[in-house]
């Protein structure tokens, strides 16, 4: 294509700007990724940047070792792939039914939960649902009052609904019962909007924090966020530092960047491969149902 | 009526019912799979609805949401009178507004920008960078702001030093609180907000383009007569939305960041119902301060959303 001079410099200015916008958003995660791996000396005068200086494994060693760190780390885990599954589940179950003409009170059904969207009983109220139904304390409590996304609801039945007829008619003539088109061709046709939800629940149940501070006071079901929240915002961190020795090797500054470069890998692992897929899944969810 | 009427009437309502019965005979198992989605929408979403009804009563851990007596407008009268709220409201207004004008246009401007990338590789490079601060936790963006923004040791203030200046505790200080709020929330969002802009650019027809070309129109005017045009609905419909979110400030981010030394600046209508109402178990106050709050949002939803199609653009119903 043929550029005039105007339209190249725009070009390249644009380019270099949205290259500056690319490395701040980057930034802090090298510059977290250096500290975590620097030597005491060097952090406290202040001379890393963006590049580890005398190369330093302990704070690792000193997260990964510590028990409360362990133990909040399975409890993420855990509410993960329990959350993410249930919610995965349930979502299809009941977006299924509302992709059917012939499903009586749908309109009525989607209506209500696009209504959840705009308007909700907030804080208090749901608290006290939560405890009065006797969730609180337990670890329940990461999954079911959050179990079902409205958005999600929306985003998996505008799929179903683009899955052609064709499909489902042959699998009913060869005898499928309704739940078997939904486990066997409905489900399997529509993996992408289905990464694009297991995303959305997985990145939610690992990265919220606020429901276990809200209904959780049982310090032994605290995920990875709470631990974090104390060892670097509350400054209560319960790893002693062995002894003198150690404690010349790690800096607090590293022992923090360690901990939060742990809990982002596990996103930054996953986040690569289910990318293509949710671009597509909004775009599903905004068209309105 | 006449005879034959109500009789041909009965027997077009037994047909009816004879037809749902068959209808619910064939899709049985489809009705029963959504018992446990539709359960929980009753339980967690539209009892906690009903619920906002303690905001006029006084709630009692023992009578529950219905047996609990009725005290009408009281708590609101308290909340108008309390100063403290004032402070909480007009911080809440402040900070919504703030990211409101800092962060919506953001995501347009940088779909714009990336738009107009010709190398796919490049383009599709800068929006994994981009969008990945949206999927860390505003625990770990608090952390990594706590290391960074740190008075002592912190990377920035070593870089305000070696310019010539005192350190500043951006988390503790009043003046800079609402900025490190603000700032913060642009960076995590920009990018995510911007998908749904990118979308709908790569809906354009490029032919548009090319007539315009040769009808000579250079980049500004395509940009002022082709693409602004065409995103001019979605930019509206997100509009609604954000208003609707107006009140609700990022209430995990502030929650995180908050401290006594930032109150009179940070606290919030959210973090300020959590200290009351949980901490304090003043259930029944802070439920007339959340739904004041999301009566407001819903006001204001309503009215831009009228406004907004009076002016010829889709509006979100």
């Amino acid at each position: 294509m043929n550029q005039t001079k105007g339209e190249k410099t725009f070009s390249i200015v644009n380019n270099c700007l949205l290259l500056i916008f690319a490395i701040i958003c980057l930034a802090p995660f090298i510059h977290i990724l250096a500290q975590s791996l620097s030597s005491h000396r060097a952090i406290v005068s202040g001379e890393v940047i963006f590049w580890p200086i005398e190369l330093n494994v302990y704070p690792y060693v000193e997260i990964l070792t510590d028990p409360a760190f362990l133990k909040a780390f399975w409890i993420s885990i855990l509410r993960t792939v329990v959350g993410t599954f249930g919610s995965v589940l349930f979502t299809c179950l009941l977006a299924y039914p509302l992709s059917k003409a012939y499903i009586k009170g749908r309109g009525a059904i989607l209506f209500l939960i696009v209504f959840t969207m705009m308007f909700q009983g907030g804080m208090i109220p749901t608290f006290l649902v939560v405890r009065s139904v006797g969730l609180l304390d337990s670890f329940w409590a990461y999954i079911i009052p959050n179990l079902i996304s409205a958005f999600c609801v929306i985003i998996i039945k505008n799929f179903f609904e683009s899955v052609p007829k064709e499909l489902e008619e042959s699998a009913l003539i060869d005898g499928c019962s309704n739940l078997g088109i939904l486990f066997r061709i409905v489900i399997p046709v529509s993996m992408p909007a289905i990464a694009t939800i297991t995303l959305f629940y997985a990145v939610f149940q690992w990265n919220s924090f606020f429901d276990a501070v809200l209904f959780v006071n049982d310090r032994s079901l605290f995920p990875l966020q709470i631990y974090l929240r104390e060892l670097i915002l509350l400054d209560e961190s319960n790893i002693a530092l062995k002894d003198n020795f150690e404690r010349q090797l790690v800096a607090n500054e590293s022992l923090n960047a360690a901990a939060l470069i742990v809990s982002t890998v596990p996103i930054l692992l996953v986040y690569p491969y289910l990318q293509r897929y949710f671009v597509k899944g909004i775009m599903l969810g905004s068209v309105k149902g | 009526m006449t005879q034959g009427g109500v009789s041909s009437y009965k027997q077009s309502s037994k047909t009816v019912n004879k037809k749902k019965l068959a209808n619910f005979r064939k899709y049985w198992d489809l009705y029963l799979i959504m018992v446990p989605g539709i359960l929980f929408f009753i339980v967690f979403k539209y009892i906690p609805m009903w619920g906002v009804i303690i905001a006029f009563k006084d709630y009692s851990a023992f009578a529950g949401f219905a047996a609990s007596e009725w005290v009408g407008w009281e708590h609101f009268i308290r909340m108008f009178q309390d100063n403290k709220f004032h402070e909480v409201f007009s911080n809440t207004l402040l900070i919504s507004l703030y990211k409101l004008v800092w962060g919506f246009p953001g995501p347009i401007i940088f779909a714009l920008m990336l738009n107009e990338v010709r190398r796919m590789f490049y383009k599709r490079s800068i929006q994994t960078l981009a969008y990945l601060p949206h999927f860390l936790s505003w625990v770990i963006v608090g952390g990594i702001l706590v290391q960074v923004l740190s008075p002592s040791t912190g990377v920035v203030n070593e870089f305000i030093q070696f310019l010539g200046f005192d350190s500043i505790y951006f988390l503790g200080d009043s003046e800079w609180f609402r900025t490190v709020i603000v700032a913060s929330d642009v960076w995590k969002t920009i990018g995510w907000g911007a998908i749904i802009y990118l979308a709908a650019l790569a809906g354009i027809d490029p032919q548009l383009y090319e007539a315009a070309k040769i009808d000579g129109a250079n980049k500004w005017r395509q940009l002022w007569h082709i693409t602004i045009p065409t995103l001019l609905p979605t930019i509206c419909i997100l509009f609604i939305l954000n208003l609707g979110n107006v009140l609700d400030v990022g209430f995990e981010q502030i929650y995180i960041l908050l401290n006594p030394l930032v109150y009179d600046v940070g606290d919030v209508i959210e973090t300020y119902v959590y200290r009351e109402g949980i901490t304090q178990a003043q259930f029944s106050y802070t439920t007339a301060v959340g739904l004041f709050k999301s009566a407001i949002a819903l006001v204001l939803v309503i009215i831009v959303n009228k406004i907004i199609k009076k002016l010829g653009q889709p509006g979100i119903w």
